[in-house]
């Protein structure tokens, strides 16, 4: 290699932002050849669009991204393929109505003309045999018809697979989630041949205990930054756990919520996760916050949506004893009617209430609106106003004010405040403290830790179960990370 | 399978093959469901009318099936890109007002102006890509056009179609008739063009998956444009061969050909979105519906007020028939 002991790659002070959210704040990352990097960090953490800037598919906004020792300005896809950049995206990137043979074929230009299809089974078919001994996966398969299983092998060996392009790094996101243990371990093998063959990884893993065994090296992230990097060896489980979670001290909300706290209230919902093998329940009583905590898509809103559907039609395992109200998480496509006033946009949700006769009161929509206007300090000199003349917090209020504004005693809370600024966000914790002390029961999901300190009660999930039950005293940060990336499946 | 093999990974192995067994099984009954169908309707005309099973009977049914084959694969390289053509219908009229005047008159610009429409068609794929259109809008927009234009060259239908042109389509080869062989020619070269080509692939994949295919650092723009391309140029041969047969010309010659084109290809084993196409199947689905929609029907003395409606009602079959076996699939 005429680039000598030059690094793979070599990222100073990557910047990027979406809107008004900072994705990255000044990020320096590098890799060099031979070593695997394990990078870890919760959800939001940055971890995906580090290594989108790494792959090629997104550009910094600032910074500088160096390639075997040179400066690249124009960094691209098919730049970082020539330089021998490849990734395993986190979402499966196969075309599923085409074979294993002609998918390999789409990752290398080369791969033409008389005989490539041939050429494209023998290589991909070599590579799987190499990487999945006993594989039983054909170059002919049609992709769609694979297991997810087996798309993911299919795609993490067509990563490796080389033609006429040099291979010096693999990034390799949650390469493992649809694997079994069995080919999960041929993998991390594989990697660690490949490592040693003087090539490089990034190994990106929610199972923190492949990282800690498969890395030479480990770089946390938090909040779009760096906050430690160093040799694998120098770190054990508890100080990957505290670094990601962040030992910084929060103020509590706790007291003013134990004191609102009635005794033995009546049971509102419970509710057991579908995939739920052990007799865990979720269980809400009247006036109690309970948070939904873990890593994100592990289940939590599929068990929200599971007790919405269970309050108008009996489901098993569900019990619902109180009209229920959703607050959607993505606003734009799950909550917002966007042709709507603001008004109409709240009353939604109280028909009933608005009626007068067979047609719908304009006087009482407008009172109900006019109410929640005050109490929840929407933003707008005129209710009747379209709601995207809201700003992006002022909208999740009118969601907010739509729930309720119903007679809904059950508040499902789909991760609501993604996106939306501190100021509206404390003004909404306040809300649903005062709105549970009057008896309503709130079930919430949030990705954000803070979020859980106005919580009652915590239940962490993983793989769409229950796997760790909280209560308000007992929780800290560690432990619901340490529940929800632990390596029992 | 290979001795050392544990008896786990065997049983394992059984189980996998037995899946892949059923698997193939549902997709080659899928497969042959175009080639079903169209036996079906054959088996209905031979028990109709047995004399129609001859070298001049297919002659004369599958007549106008080259031109509907043509626009049904210009309409499925537009649905392996996940977009719908609703002008090639029109289109087909005005390449076909073009062709019996033009082309006829002044061979030189008739052959430019047919070759400035296959790049308006790249056009409208550049179009629909970058400004991140609805193609139906699009091309129903552009349908009118067409349909304009094709009123421009040709206010009232006649024109003559040039003589070559003739003499390629009443061209008779022995022992098979001329449109069975067309169709072969068709469905083979299309069938190879984007089956078994390495660019093919790409085609296709833009379809399946587009984002994987951008990060592997391919062209959405040019597969769009190529497929546009690809359906302007089978449009333009489409109206050719369709003057060829009638010998003159209407400015709403094509207009049927829109909606026969997407059945074909849904007939043909195709789907609207996802990449999968099949370019033999859609020849096949083509001549289905050619039979299918005077030949067979005037055989069963249905009287020609009625025929549209029971064309309806043998796609809606034969489509349920699709959606039965794609069930059973999964």
């Amino acid at each position: 290699m005429p680039e000598g002991n030059a690094d793979i790659i070599r990222l100073n002070g990557a910047e990027k932002h979406f809107g008004a959210v900072r994705a990255l704040g000044g990020v320096d990352f590098h890799v060099s050849p031979g070593e695997c990097v394990g990078l870890v960090g919760h959800n939001g953490a940055g971890k995906s669009t580090l290594m989108h800037m790494v792959a090629g598919t997104l550009v910094p906004d600032s910074g500088q991204i160096g390639v075997h020792g040179d400066t690249e300005d124009n960094y691209s896809v098919s730049r970082a393929q020539q330089l021998g950049i490849r990734c395993v995206f986190q979402e499966l990137s196969l075309c599923p109505n085409l074979s294993v043979a002609e998918n390999t074929r789409i990752n290398h230009a080369s791969l033409r003309g008389f005989g490539w299809r041939r050429k494209a089974a023998e290589l991909i078919a070599a590579k799987l045999d190499e990487i999945f001994p006993g594989h039983s996966i054909s170059a002919a398969d049609i992709v769609g018809d694979l297991s997810i299983g087996r798309r993911q092998m299919v795609e993490v060996a067509r990563a490796f697979t080389a033609t006429q392009d040099r291979l010096d790094l693999v990034i390799l996101d949650e390469p493992t989630s649809s694997l079994d243990a069995h080919t999960a371990g041929q993998l991390l093998a594989f990697v660690r041949r490949f490592v040693a063959g003087g090539k490089s990884c990034i190994l990106i893993s929610h199972v923190l205990g492949e990282v800690l065994r498969n890395a030479d090296r480990i770089v946390v992230m938090r909040d779009g930054k760096v906050v430690v990097a160093d040799a694998a060896s120098a770190f054990d489980r508890d100080r990957l756990v505290t670094a990601m979670g962040g030992a910084e001290a929060r103020q509590k909300i706790a007291a003013q919520i134990a004191a609102a706290k009635p005794a033995a209230s009546p049971l509102r919902v419970r509710a057991r996760p579908a995939a739920q093998k052990d007799g865990t329940d979720l269980v809400a009583c009247a006036g109690e916050i309970i948070g939904l905590a873990g890593l994100a898509g592990h289940g939590q809103t599929d068990l929200l949506l599971a007790i919405f559907a269970a309050a108008s039609r009996a489901r098993t395992g569900i019990e619902v004893t109180a009209p229920v109200a959703l607050v959607a998480g993505d606003r734009q496509s799950d909550g917002i009617f966007p042709q709507w006033s603001i008004a109409e946009n709240i009353g939604i949700r109280s028909l009933a209430r608005l009626r007068s006769g067979l047609l719908i009161s304009p006087q009482r929509e407008a009172e109900l609106a006019a109410f929640w206007q005050k109490k929840i300090g929407i933003r707008t000199p005129d209710m009747n106003n379209n709601i995207f003349s809201l700003s992006g917090g002022n909208q999740q209020k009118a969601l907010f004010a739509r729930a309720l504004g119903s007679d809904a005693q059950i508040v499902l809370m789909d991760d609501p405040m993604r996106g939306v600024d501190i100021g509206t966000k404390l003004e909404v914790y306040d809300l649903v403290r005062e709105e549970a002390a009057r008896g309503r029961t709130f079930l919430w999901y949030t990705t954000e830790t803070e979020e859980l300190d106005n919580c009652d009660h915590i239940y962490v999930f993983k793989n769409g179960r229950i796997v760790a039950n909280l209560r308000r005293d007992e929780l800290t940060e560690e432990k619901i990370i340490q529940s929800s990336f632990g390596d029992a499946a | 399978m290979r001795p050392e093999m544990t008896a786990a990974s065997l049983d394992t192995a059984a189980r996998t093959s037995a899946e892949r067994g059923a698997l193939a099984r549902a997709r080659l009954l899928r497969g042959l469901l175009p080639a079903l169908s169209l036996a079906l309707v054959l088996l209905a005309i031979a028990w109709l009318n047995p004399r129609a099973i001859s070298y001049f009977g297919f002659s004369l049914m599958l007549n106008l099936a080259i031109p509907i084959a043509l626009a049904t694969i210009a309409q499925m390289f537009v649905i392996a890109g996940n977009e719908l053509d609703l002008s090639i219908g029109t289109f087909v009229g005005f390449v076909g007002c073009v062709t019996a005047t033009w082309l006829k008159d002044a061979p030189l610009i008739g052959a430019a102006i047919l070759l400035g429409s296959i790049g308006v068609y790249a056009l409208l794929g550049a179009l629909i890509h970058l400004r991140n259109l609805p193609s139906i809008v699009v091309t129903l927009g552009m349908s009118f056009v067409w349909q304009g234009l094709a009123i421009l060259v040709l206010p009232k239908p006649g024109g003559k179609a040039p003589d070559w042109l003739l003499g390629l389509m009443a061209f008779k080869p022995p022992f098979v008739p001329f449109p069975i062989i067309a169709a072969l020619l068709i469905g083979l070269i299309v069938h190879f063009g984007l089956m078994r080509t390495s660019y093919g692939v790409i085609l296709r994949g833009s379809g399946g998956n587009p984002a994987a295919l951008g990060r592997a650092g391919w062209s959405l723009l040019k597969t769009k444009i190529v497929l546009f391309a690809l359906a302007g140029l089978f449009g333009v041969l489409s109206g050719m061969a369709l003057i060829g047969i009638t010998t003159s010309a209407d400015a709403n010659i094509g207009n049927g050909y829109t909606l026969l084109a997407i059945a074909g290809v849904i007939l043909g084993g195709g789907e609207f979105v996802g990449g999968r196409v099949s370019p033999i199947g859609a020849v096949i689905g083509a001549l289905t519906l050619a039979l299918a929609a005077s030949p067979l029907l005037t055989f069963m003395h249905i009287p020609p007020d009625w025929q549209v409606a029971a064309n309806g009602a043998i796609l809606i079959i034969v489509l349920a028939a699709r959606v039965l076996i794609s069930r059973k699939e999964r």
